[in-house]
């Protein structure tokens, strides 16, 4: 079961509001995702996606509300306590964000020597394992600055990957991949998603991924600064009484829609 | 629930020889990233104790097993692989055996994770004297473009974007006076008063200011207006550029047919032609009023000093000093929107142009002020 209701959740994120300077991006809302489920949040440009991955995993504090990952409070906890929570998660940013200074492997190798006692040669191997996953193995010696933005993407996935989190937070993971290599990646994450039972928080615009890997969705409207929908892809592409939603799901102009 | 299931971190190994040479590992509890490190050592030292030609893996008693877990499980059949044995793993619960799966022996065994080159002196003074003289070559190049582009820009004023100018010329001049006359003032007072000590033997204390006016005028007024405003401007210069040519702005000028030399570098060097030399002037200004303060202390009066000064000074010596700050403008501006346009990618590459400016740009500027001295010896200046 996937959708909620009969599990405790994983994440709590209860009457959350986040503000840059004064200016609400977000105003209070409030949702769940529970254990193993692929969580996708969507919206229009600018409707503050990213604003509220950021908060979710602890770089903003919430100008109100809760942030709770696996039943402690992100945005209050400090020092160890906020350590533990993040050992539990792993980011995936939209750039890649890898160190410019190491190489690919050793940028995926770099929370295993942080955070394990493994021996050097079993760092090595679960780093090269984990690049075969996302697609690249023959790329563990070259440094960022020589892999396209698609590989950057998706060797800080493997990074992300690198401790075997609870949770993994991905933002805009296949944009700019080409749709194989998308493909490949929603696969990744539907079996890490079911065979681990690894949660999955996704910021996405990508139509076709939403469709493959998400269980649910909810929907950012920055006009209202808040969720306008949740529910399946599916469900709300067909069935939702939003027209902007049926909008955004079909791809569709708004004279479309009003006609 | 997922988090009470991993703080349960308990894992646990045996070993059985069922056959002559066959060795049985059998595994029990949560294979995760806690718990496998001290797993992998024990069943590592296991089968190497033992070398057996067979190895069986009974994975019946994981309760669960992350990518940390699949990697031992893995890396146990690669290294009996690797010494021509047998692998067999049995009873791994059906969601896992799917990860396993994924990896295949052979496409690891080739992976070869490459050492750094171990340091070679040869090699190493090689490369540096091959970046040198590339660096030479860019150097002349750059200022070859440069040249040219302040021949097309007097040709035709309006290709320069004098907003830009005066923008630059703020930053560079307006902003940078304060230091700049701090910096000339103190190095006036210093010299008057290191130089008054031993003269006062001689009953010579007059022409501390002879001394204040000559070493200002052609010496240190250019000179440390131009360390000044290099340290300060040289390397905001780079680190401006060099942001740009990470973040592709700079493709993205050139892509719009728009030269990065005419574009950005031309206002930043016409403003340091204009600026340095007037900074110059009041660092002379300052650094005279630095020894004023040290001859008043000594008894002389303000016209005393001041005729001294006017009787040592001429225009010529000024003049020179002026020459050389528009010659230290040049070296400043260019070296700093050389070093920023030849940014490398990655985090450290701004930093490593911001640098390399202000370094290069120093060792220009002392350079070329001693070529000057020499030219001006000659002249009899």
């Amino acid at each position: 079961m996937k959708m909620g209701g009969d599990m405790d959740p994983i994440i709590r994120v209860e009457n959350f509001t986040a503000a840059y300077g004064g200016s609400v991006i977000i105003d209070n809302i409030s949702f769940d995702v529970c254990p193993g489920e692929v969580f996708v949040i969507l919206g229009g440009s600018g409707c503050g996606k990213s604003t509220v991955l950021k908060h979710m995993i602890g770089l903003y504090a919430p100008a109100a509300g809760k942030i709770i990952i696996d039943g402690d409070d992100i945005s209050t906890a400090e020092g160890e306590d906020r350590l533990r929570i993040l050992k539990k998660i792993g980011v995936a940013y939209q750039s890649g964000a890898l160190f410019g200074s190491m190489t690919i492997l050793e940028n995926v190798r770099l929370p295993l020597e942080e955070y394990t006692d493994l021996s050097p040669e079993a760092m090595d191997l679960i780093s090269l394992m984990k690049l075969k996953l996302v697609g690249l193995s023959g790329s563990e010696n070259k440094m960022p600055s020589e892999l396209s933005g698609g590989m950057q993407k998706r060797a800080a996935l493997a990074r992300a990957m690198a401790l075997d989190p609870l949770i993994l937070f991905l933002d805009e993971p296949s944009a700019g991949l080409d749709p194989i290599t998308s493909a490949e990646l929603d696969e990744l994450i539907l079996r890490l998603s079911r065979n681990l039972k690894i949660t999955f928080v996704v910021v996405t615009h990508e139509l076709p991924s939403i469709y493959t890997i998400a269980d649910r969705v909810i929907m950012l409207d920055k006009r209202i600064k808040g969720i306008v929908a949740t529910g399946k892809p599916q469900e709300l592409r067909d069935q939702s009484d939003n027209a902007w939603v049926r909008q955004f799901f079909n791809r569709q102009v708004e004279s479309e829609v009003a006609a | 629930m997922e988090n009470t299931l991993r703080a349960i971190n308990t894992v646990s190994l045996n070993t059985e020889v069922i056959e002559e040479g066959a060795l049985k590992l059998i595994i029990d509890g949560r294979l995760d990233s806690n718990s496998t490190g001290k797993m992998w050592r024990e069943s590592l030292l296991a089968v190497d104790k033992y070398s057996p030609e067979k190895v069986i893996l009974d994975a019946s008693g994981v309760s669960y097993c992350d990518g940390t877990g699949i990697a031992l499980l893995f890396d146990l059949q690669l290294k009996q692989i690797q010494r021509g044995g047998v692998f067999e793993i049995l009873g791994l619960a059906e969601e896992f055996q799917q990860l396993f799966d994924q990896f295949k022996p052979s496409e690891f065994i080739e992976a070869k994770i490459e050492a750094p080159e171990p340091s070679n002196i040869f090699v190493n003074v090689g490369r540096q004297t091959i970046d040198i003289f590339r660096g030479i070559e860019a150097n002349i190049s750059f200022l070859g473009e440069i040249v040219v582009a302040l021949f097309y820009a007097m040709l035709n004023p309006k290709s320069v974007r004098w907003k830009d100018f005066f923008i630059t010329s703020e930053l560079i001049g307006v902003n940078a006076f304060s230091i700049v006359a701090l910096v000339c003032f103190l190095i006036g007072l210093v010299m008057a008063f290191q130089a008054a000590i031993p003269m006062q033997q001689y009953g010579a204390q007059l022409f501390v200011a002879d001394l204040i006016v000559i070493a200002m005028f052609k010496e240190l007024g250019p000179l440390m207006t131009a360390w000044v405003v290099n340290g300060r401007s040289g390397s905001a210069f780079a680190a401006e550029l060099g942001t740009m040519k990470v973040n592709e702005e700079i493709d993205a000028l050139t892509t719009m047919g728009l030269e990065p030399v005419r574009f950005l570098v031309v206002p930043k060097v016409l403003a340091s032609f204009v600026m340095i030399p007037v900074l110059t002037i009041f660092g002379n200004l300052f650094g005279l009023i630095g020894g004023l303060v040290v001859m008043l202390s000594l008894g002389f009066t303000i016209v005393t000093y001041v005729d001294q000064i006017v009787s040592a000074a001429t225009y010529v010596m000024l003049l020179a000093g002026l020459i050389k700050s528009v010659v230290f403008a040049f070296i400043i501006a260019g070296v700093g929107c050389m070093e920023g346009l030849r940014t490398k990618t990655g985090a450290s590459a701004v930093g490593d142009s911001t640098t390399s400016a202000v370094v290069i740009g120093l060792v220009l500027i002392i350079f070329v002020d001693g070529v000057f001295g020499v030219i001006y010896y000659f002249l009899g200046i």
